[in-house]
């Protein structure tokens, strides 16, 4: 069966989380789930619009609704967790602000109608494929692979903006991925806490320091790996275990003690067999090693 | 006669949408703040001050620049204040007052970031950093993840300009921000 969704890549899927991209578009052909692609959509804003000006943190996602409703499908599928809450952000100023409504329907030119609702993809593919379907596909389960889910900030905050999909403070739609793909989701107490996101560059000490609790604390729940569904908190824990910020070089850290950290539609990618070869070789973090010693590559 | 610390808490209330006076110090948004340890004044003391009127020790403050607006303190805030938005207001009238932002490194990713948006509608990550780069002065930090994510295709040289970049302009212009 062939569902259809509108799609917002956002900026990163193809540059810093090529990962999600790549591995995200053979999964969802997997599961018949069809996206296409918004027209001429814009940069959502990120943490940088809202940052310095309430409105256009607001005003740049909302384009892209108004940009959504013209493909005429209701579901908007939108894989990076800071570009879903922007849109969902937005709908929802939309919806509830006519003064706000009316000043971005003079500038676009056009009438805006609220039939469009952004949903995160991992929410499409948790809650509108059915269980049975989504473990009917597993070829190869990821056996004795033990991961802790990586919600972050986004995916789930707050409460108004995400509609409760998934809880706030304990979600568990990664982890029932990892356990539908067979794998071992472990619990641990962090999986909510923030990586840093738009600190990364600029207090990459602030980022440094977050993302250092975070593997230590999966290496003491006792996992292998970690799973997420955000680019920026991939790129970041991927990245910052390593790569310190400062003196380039100086700083780096051996990568034997680094906690790989998977998209989702990776781990279901491995799962049902997709080849991953060329998307496992562009994280900071290599995964192969782990997933060599567990016979899953 | 006006109350000054009035008009500030009036300020920031409107401007965020959050009813700051609301805030009766439980402390859970500062107790789940990421970036709490590194700030010289926690979210409930900066909604404090804001009742307080302590507009011109905020607005001067590197610490509003250091929230990541990761929506821990609005999910837990008991009265349902969003103390992120808060901050993002802050944010805003410190730049619109000309205050040297406390943070400046911070304040110039997110300017080359909105730049980037504005020349070509979507974030192109290699001039975006350039910009940034040469705003800091901060030219040595991060080659060696920078080269890593060459290497590996993650950084595209030439940027795409979307066809719709006028209304991108427009969107930017209506709400001031240069």
């Amino acid at each position: 069966m062939t569902r259809q969704y509108a799609f917002y890549p956002g900026c990163t899927l193809h540059s810093t989380g090529a990962e999600f991209g790549a591995s995200g578009e053979v999964v969802c052909e997997a599961l018949g789930l069809e996206m296409v692609e918004i027209p001429d959509w814009n940069c959502c804003g990120a943490s940088s619009a809202h940052s310095l000006d309430h409105e256009l943190g607001l005003a740049l996602p909302a384009r892209n609704l108004f940009q959504a409703e013209g493909v005429g499908l209701e579901s908007l599928a939108i894989p990076c967790a800071a570009c879903y809450s922007k849109l969902a952000a937005a709908a929802l100023a939309l919806k509830e602000d006519e003064a706000f409504r009316g000043r971005m329907e003079g500038l676009l030119g056009k009438h805006y109608e609220g039939q469009v609702r952004p949903r995160s993809l991992l929410e499409v593919v948790v809650r509108d494929v059915p269980k049975e379907e989504l473990r009917a596909k597993v070829v190869r389960p990821l056996k004795n692979l033990r991961v802790v889910g990586y919600y972050g900030c986004l995916l789930v905050r707050p409460p108004e903006t995400t509609g409760l999909w998934d809880d706030p403070e304990h979600p568990r739609s990664l982890d029932e991925v990892v356990e539908w793909m067979g794998g071992e989701a472990v619990p641990w107490s962090y999986g909510v806490d923030c990586c840093g996101g738009s600190l990364t560059l600029n207090r990459s000490d602030v980022v440094v320091h977050l993302v250092d609790r975070l593997a230590e604390k999966a290496r003491e729940a006792g996992a292998d790996a970690m799973v997420t569904a955000c680019p920026m908190c991939s790129a970041n824990v991927d990245g910052r275990q390593l790569f310190r910020g400062g003196v380039p070089f100086l700083g780096k850290r051996p990568e034997a003690k680094a906690v790989p950290i998977f998209y989702f539609t990776e781990l279901m990618a491995l799962a049902y067999g997709l080849p991953m070869a060329k998307v496992l070789g562009k994280h900071y973090v290599d995964p192969r090693p782990l997933l060599d010693r567990l016979g899953l590559a | 006669m006006i109350d000054p610390a009035q008009g500030f808490l009036e300020e920031v209330s409107a401007l965020s949408g959050q009813k700051v006076s609301a805030c009766y110090y439980c402390l859970r948004c500062s107790a789940g703040c990421p970036s709490a340890y590194a700030m010289e004044f926690t979210p409930a003391q900066v909604l404090r001050m804001v009742q307080l009127g302590q507009k011109e020790t905020l607005l001067k403050s590197p610490g509003i620049w250091l929230c990541i607006g990761c929506e821990t303190c609005g999910s837990r805030c008991p009265n349902q204040i969003h103390a992120g938005a808060v901050m993002d207001a802050l944010r805003q009238i410190s730049v619109a007052e000309g205050v040297s932002a406390g943070e400046q490194k911070v304040y110039k990713l997110h300017r080359s970031f909105l730049d980037s948006i504005k020349w070509w509608g979507r974030l192109h990550e290699l001039s975006m950093l350039v910009e940034y780069k040469l705003l800091s002065r901060d030219l040595i930090a991060d080659l060696d993840m920078g080269a890593k994510m060459f290497l590996v295709g993650k950084i595209h040289p030439l940027p795409k300009r979307i066809r719709g970049i006028k209304e991108v302009g427009r969107l930017f212009r209506e709400q001031g921000t240069r």
